[in-house]
């Protein structure tokens, strides 16, 4: 397997590796993949209350080089974006600045789905902090 | 020392520099047709293929006469399983193999079910060892043949071959095995151990690639194989094609040399594979040992390196040539079906690096390999997802995942 140099840089500098506390109301987590798929992302979003941008983010991989790319390289975007902005970063992009091959697009995938599922968490943290009666929409499943 | 580390002597190994040596006069001066009956061009050529035939005789305790060659051990598997099939068709159509067998056997078996024959295929038990009394179980008088490999390709476990052939012997069934990864490496007699057809390749034991051979018994029963390549009934009319000369003069070299170096390589290599395997338990926890320690042959080791990806992990390493059982560094995106086998969950799997020490491995290179992979595995350990859970006390297994 060749890795394009993006990938292996990702990989041997991955960018904002680390936790937030996933209890803070403004922190969003998502939890994507399986250990027995032989990937698992844990990715967060930090969002500033004021501004509505997200302005820290973390993951954690377990998962081949492509992963690790593709979750660190989400983390490097998702930094500066609003909720809205991020939920539009689309899986294709990362295959495209990566050059992921065909077999790695699944790595991908999987960061699009951390990306939403963190974004939901969130959403989900932020609905259950208003008062009873606010509109308290389910989050679709990631 | 020079980089890259080749530990991956599973896969091939280097011809001996003795090797080529033998086999550099069968290409040119001595080049003959060892069919060529009538002129000392095939004269010269016969005369050192039967050499061979006896070099690889030796090595493993049979009669020259019952050694036939092949392209490899592929061939050899494919010879020995369709030609006692076809062969004995009328007596029988069940075979008896096992889950963790080379894909040229198991794709072999799979073959012979699309025309009609029956297989069972044996599972195998922790350590990576069959069970004997599933076996006697599995057997029907309509049984021909038992193929259960000597020693596996990735976790290096050795089936009970000797208790294998005891049995087939009992209930007059062919026992083939295939004993690439073992022949060579350690002590194999054919009458000792009761097998009846034995697959071996030259370049799992420092010989040339594309030579091969199968030892077809001929007495206490003599073995009758239907033939997959027709033509001018070379080699007892088992197996027709000109011979390979300078293959097969590279391959008797090898096992002469695999014969008398035996016993030092196997201690050599053993102290070696022992001090990789605490080197590494030294530095870094939670490392599971794929198959049993106490059934494997001397040059082999196979961990998982729990929650870190093995592909990430050979990419850490990407000076030291190793493989691993990871579905990403297959090309069917699936993990390896040995290990998944042993029942240690996919996860293990995915996180396996086989190590294949060899006649060039040294201390300095081992005691690289380990401190490489002490320090990738913890970084990709600060990396893991599943290790910070794993610390923080939530259990893995209890977890629910979002899947694809």
């Amino acid at each position: 397997m060749a890795y394009s140099n993006k990938v292996i840089d990702h990989y041997e500098n991955p960018r904002n590796v680390g936790s937030l506390p996933k209890d803070d109301v403004n922190v969003g987590t998502g939890l994507v993949g399986a250990p027995e798929c032989g990937d698992v992302m844990k990715l967060q979003v930090k969002v500033n209350p004021e501004t509505g941008i997200i302005d820290d983010a973390k993951f954690k991989t377990f998962g081949c080089g492509s992963a690790i790319a593709s979750s660190s390289l989400a983390t490097e975007w998702l930094k500066g974006k609003t909720v809205e902005q991020a939920l539009a970063i689309k899986n294709t992009q990362i295959v495209e600045e990566l050059a992921l091959p065909p077999v790695k697009i699944h790595c991908s995938v999987l960061a699009e789905d951390a990306i939403k599922a963190a974004i939901a968490d969130y959403k989900a943290k932020q609905e259950a902090g208003k008062p009873a009666g606010a509109n308290a929409q389910p989050q679709p499943p990631a | 020392m020079k980089l890259p580390i080749y530990m991956d002597y599973h896969a091939t190994t280097p011809v001996d520099p003795r090797v080529i040596e033998a086999m550099m006069p069968y290409f040119t001066e001595t080049f003959g047709n060892a069919a060529s009956r009538n002129h000392p061009f095939g004269w010269a050529a016969e005369e050192a293929v039967e050499k061979a035939r006896k070099q690889v005789a030796d090595l493993i305790g049979a009669n020259a006469k019952e050694i036939i060659f092949t392209s490899g051990a592929t061939e050899s598997n494919n010879l020995a399983i369709k030609g006692v099939a076809e062969m004995y068709r009328e007596k029988g159509n069940h075979i008896i193999t096992c889950v963790t067998e080379h894909k040229a056997v198991i794709d072999t078996c799979k073959k012979l079910e699309k025309q009609g024959y029956r297989v069972s295929y044996l599972p195998v038990q922790k350590d990576g060892r069959i069970s004997l009394d599933e076996l006697s179980a599995a057997i029907t008088d309509k049984t021909i043949l038992i193929t259960i490999m000597t020693a596996n390709n990735e976790i290096g476990v050795l089936q009970p071959i000797a208790e294998i052939g005891a049995i087939a012997k009992e209930k007059g069934i062919l026992f083939h095995t295939d004993a690439v990864q073992a022949a060579g490496k350690i002590p194999f007699n054919v009458n000792d151990l009761k097998v009846d057809l034995v697959s071996i390749s030259a370049h799992k034991m420092y010989g040339p690639k594309g030579v091969g051979a199968l030892y077809v018994r001929r007495r206490n029963p003599r073995v009758l194989l239907s033939e997959q390549i027709s033509g001018g009934g070379h080699e007892r009319g088992m197996r027709s094609g000109t011979l390979n000369v300078p293959g097969i003069v590279g391959l008797g070299k090898a096992a002469e040399l695999c014969r008398t170096e035996m016993a030092s390589d196997a201690a050599r290599l053993r102290q070696l594979r022992d001090y990789l395997n605490e080197g590494l338990h030294k530095n870094l926890d939670e490392l599971y040992i794929n198959g049993s320690m106490e059934h494997r042959l001397p040059h082999n080791l196979n961990i998982s390196f729990a929650y870190v990806e093995g592909e990430s992990l050979l990419m850490g390493i990407n000076d030291v040539a190793v493989s691993s059982g990871s579905a990403c560094t297959s090309a069917s995106l699936e993990p390896s079906y040995v290990l998944k086998a042993l029942g240690a969950g996919d996860d293990l799997a995915h996180s396996s690096i086989r190590f294949g020490l060899g006649r060039w491995t040294t201390k300095e290179e081992v005691d690289y390999v380990i401190g490489k992979l002490t320090n990738v595995v913890k970084r990709l350990r600060e990396m893991s997802p599943l290790y910070e859970m794993v610390k923080e006390g939530v259990d893995l297994s209890k977890m629910q995942w979002v899947t694809h």
